[in-house]
């Protein structure tokens, strides 16, 4: 570890927090509608695109329509994707000539970019044609991240709105007479589309490009080699065919939207994806930026910024505790190389540490963070290959993604997972002190704490349930790649990510099989929409209680104990959850090391 | 329920327009106006011909080249048109052949040299595409490509300072030198 790499880790920390406040603050006025600096430009298209919906503004959902209309929306997407993919060759925009890409591997992929997951069986270089990545990919990149912020949205609403006794001691409709409401989908979808990420996708695209990421629509480029090489098979090799296409204007949205499904197969640590140290710094930022923003959103819209700022200490500091631990493991290298006599210590002319699947630009203090965010943050983007990494240095990922991606998490998806836990924090504590537990003023009572704890429950039994199956089914064990404990969690890995709606993986397992298509798709589905629908079911169960009054009894939900304490929660149920299985992998691994 | 159908469509519709057509389209246009060299793939022409791109890397075996990092893409090392890492985990086997099959071929190349060898210069890099290579794996093959070409020494390393880039903004990612250019700088000494 050196002091540039440490300080490297402690600039992204203080740049993120510093930007969840304007951003949060923003954000908190697109969605309850007030005005911004965008109405002019944007508000026509929004009203224009509600006309087309057939929607207005002040439709009100109940949390079943709620979530019948973003099934419905998710369900037309998967199915779209997955047409496009299989007509591909007869389209335009297509200039290497690629087919239908498999049934498995389209219904994999399809499911995969709606479901925010990004898990990638195919290489994209090598299997879609530029109109696929524009029209399917980049647009759910888009769609997905809205849907799940949508859905955070509406689950806040559930939070703050409520129904207040009237002076007669009826009941009457709380705070704007909107009854069981918990806003619009449609409108909460179209806003944090137009409003949100497309401004920050175009931001973000014009900077990368200026540093040299691709953008365009031509065939892919020949040049002549300076030094011919060869093939595997001896042939003399002359030229290089450089894969091009319009790749910044996705991987923006890719990391914004926390989606992660690269344009190319190497996914960020391409060079055509993020060419230099500053754009591997603002996707970092661009990842974990909108889901960090959205604590301060939450705060805001529940009328205690506090509330919002203990949420994201406790990301905060679970995330940059562990990205330490990922930086130390990679930066002492691999002991093997040795007897070598090669080279490890980190210094200004050498990156040091475990360096292979790490590119020369990043080094080993920048792979470390990215693996880390982009597995805190659900993007599963990689600018290193997390297969490559050492026993402990590939534990952090997966942990990350085992402690359901809470911390930062999926945009929307990740505030909402960790709302859960902070239900489940406040439900344990409430059971020491022996007093009702609530949260900002709504009783927790036993149908929270069911679908809280559903909640908890689907994703490890999804995983390792997954897990379990494919390690004693020949199809699951014949495309492990690295041999011994590391095999094993190729494996874990792959489902720990499309269990948690992650996408990065053990690249190493050749999970573009019919096994690892289906089952890994409906891992994906399961991790969404079987956590999505309880969580607004949750909501809905929320908005018709009564505003319990603040008393000396009620537990403060922003003290720097409760943080410690919702920190605790997280991680011991992650540990429970998931330690029998990692010790299994990464544990065994790292012990045989020595 | 029926009712969130038509939205539903629509809107899926409406947005893949919106997501999908108009904003890569205008994210090109505006790139190939304002940025067209970087937005085209950094390309480097000689004479006419297509000899490379600056970000992307190429294989060197060659005592009179500096060499790149090894490359895990097939059929062969770095091909641009299928990324891939080596993906290999840190005790399997196979990783550590392939790292002494290439610290042997970088000896055998340079017998003088008794340096260790740069750990950047012995393992595949996470794209297979690295255009770099770390500062001290360019100082470790200097007296080899000096000597190959029959340069002073202090021609070459004057080279490498020249294609040489530091931290961004000095804090930001590792200093490295660019193999390609580096090379074609070589070839064009007379």
């Amino acid at each position: 570890m050196t002091i540039i790499g440490i300080l490297q880790i402690v600039l992204f920390v203080v740049v993120l927090v510093a930007l969840a406040k304007p951003l949060g603050a923003y954000m908190a006025r697109v969605y309850q509608g007030e005005k911004t600096s965008l109405d002019p430009a944007l508000k026509p298209v929004e009203k224009f695109l509600y006309r087309l919906f057939g929607t207005r503004e002040t439709d009100e959902m109940d949390w079943k329509t709620y979530a019948v209309a973003a099934l419905l929306f998710s369900a037309a997407g998967v199915l779209f994707l997955y047409a496009l993919q299989r007509v591909q060759g007869f389209l335009p925009l297509n200039p290497q000539a690629f087919g239908a890409v498999s049934p498995d591997s389209s219904f994999n992929t399809a499911t995969s970019f709606v479901t925010n997951t990004n898990w990638q069986g195919y290489a994209g270089e090598t299997t879609m044609s530029y109109l696929t990545q524009m029209l399917g990919m980049t647009v759910q990149n888009f769609v997905s991240a809205a849907t799940g912020m949508a859905i955070l949205i509406a689950f806040i609403r559930g939070l703050t709105r409520h129904q207040s006794p009237s002076p007669s001691g009826r009941g009457v409709r709380g705070e704007g007479h909107r009854g069981e409401g918990l806003g619009n989908f449609w409108v909460d979808l179209t806003r944090s589309t137009l409003y949100i990420l497309l401004p920050l996708a175009i931001l973000v695209s014009l900077v990368n490009i200026s540093q040299g990421a691709m953008q365009n629509l031509t065939a892919y480029q020949t040049a002549n080699l300076l030094q011919p090489t060869t093939d595997s098979n001896g042939a003399v090799v002359t030229t290089q065919t450089i894969a091009v296409g319009p790749a910044a204007s996705q991987v923006a949205i890719k990391h914004l939207g926390t989606n992660g499904g690269g344009f190319f197969n190497a996914n960020a640590a391409h060079p055509f994806e993020s060419p230099t140290p500053l754009t591997d710094f603002v996707l970092i930022l661009a990842e974990s930026v909108i889901a960090a923003a959205l604590c301060y959103t939450f705060g805001k819209m529940v009328g205690d910024t506090r509330q919002g700022w203990a949420i994201l200490a406790a990301m905060v500091i679970l995330l940059t505790t562990f990205m330490f631990v990922a930086y130390w493991a990679e930066a002492n290298g691999n002991p093997a190389f040795a007897q070598f006599g090669i080279d490890q210590t980190a210094s200004d002319a050498n990156p040091g540490g475990n360096m292979e699947g790490k590119e020369v630009r990043f080094g080993i203090a920048r792979s470390a963070l990215f693996a880390t965010a982009t597995t805190a943050t659900s993007t599963g983007a990689v600018n290193s290959m997390h297969d490559s990494y050492m026993p402990l240095g590939g534990f952090v990922p997966l942990f990350m993604m085992q402690l359901g991606e809470v911390v930062l998490g999926g945009v929307g998806s990740g505030l909402y997972g960790m709302l859960v836990f902070v239900i489940i924090a406040v439900f344990i504590a409430g059971l020491m002190v022996g007093r009702t537990p609530e949260y900002l003023g709504k009783k927790i009572e036993p149908f929270e704490i069911k679908m809280a704890a559903l909640l908890i429950l689907i994703m490890p039994l999804t995983v390792l349930g997954m897990t379990a199956f494919a390690v004693v089914h020949p199809d699951g064990l014949q495309s492990i790649f690295n041999p011994g404990a590391h095999g094993f969690s190729e494996v874990l890995y792959a489902f720990t990510s499309q269990g948690n709606n992650n996408g990065s993986a053990f690249g190493g397992l050749g999970a573009n099989t019919f096994f690892y298509n289906i089952l890994g798709g409906i891992a994906m589905l399961i991790s969404r929409f079987w956590l999505a629908v309880p969580t607004l079911a949750l909501a809905g169960s929320l908005v018709k209680k009564k505003q319990v009054p603040e008393s000396a009894g009620t537990l403060p939900t922003y003290s720097p104990l409760f943080i410690g304490w919702l920190i605790a929660v997280v991680l011991i149920v992650g540990a429970l959850n998931f330690l029998p299985a990692l010790a299994l992998g990464p544990v065994v691994e790292q012990l045989m090391m020595k | 329920m029926l009712s969130q159908l038509r939205p539903a469509l629509v809107a899926l519709i409406a947005l893949t327009i919106i997501t999908g057509v108009l904003y890569p389209f205008a994210i090109t246009l505006i790139a190939q106006i304002v940025f067209p060299s970087q937005a085209n793939g950094s390309l480097i022409v000689q004479n006419g011909n297509v000899v490379g791109s600056a970000l992307i890397g190429q294989s060197f075996d060659a005592p009179k080249y500096f060499w790149s990092r090894p490359s895990a893409t097939g059929p062969f090392a770095y091909n641009a048109g299928a990324s891939s890492g080596s993906n290999l985990g840190p005790t399997n086997p196979a990783l550590l052949e392939a790292v002494q099959a290439r610290a042997q071929a970088l000896r055998a190349a340079d017998p003088n040299n008794t340096a260790p060898i740069p750990v950047d210069l012995v393992t595949a890099s996470g794209s297979g595409l690295d255009p770099h290579i770390s500062v001290a794996a360019a100082n470790y093959q200097i007296a080899r490509v000096a000597r190959a070409r029959n340069l002073d020494v202090a021609r070459v390393q004057q080279l490498v300072a020249q294609f040489t880039e530091g931290r961004t903004f000095g804090i930001l990612g590792e200093a490295r030198v660019n193999v390609l250019q580096l090379n074609l700088a070589l070839d064009a000494v007379k």
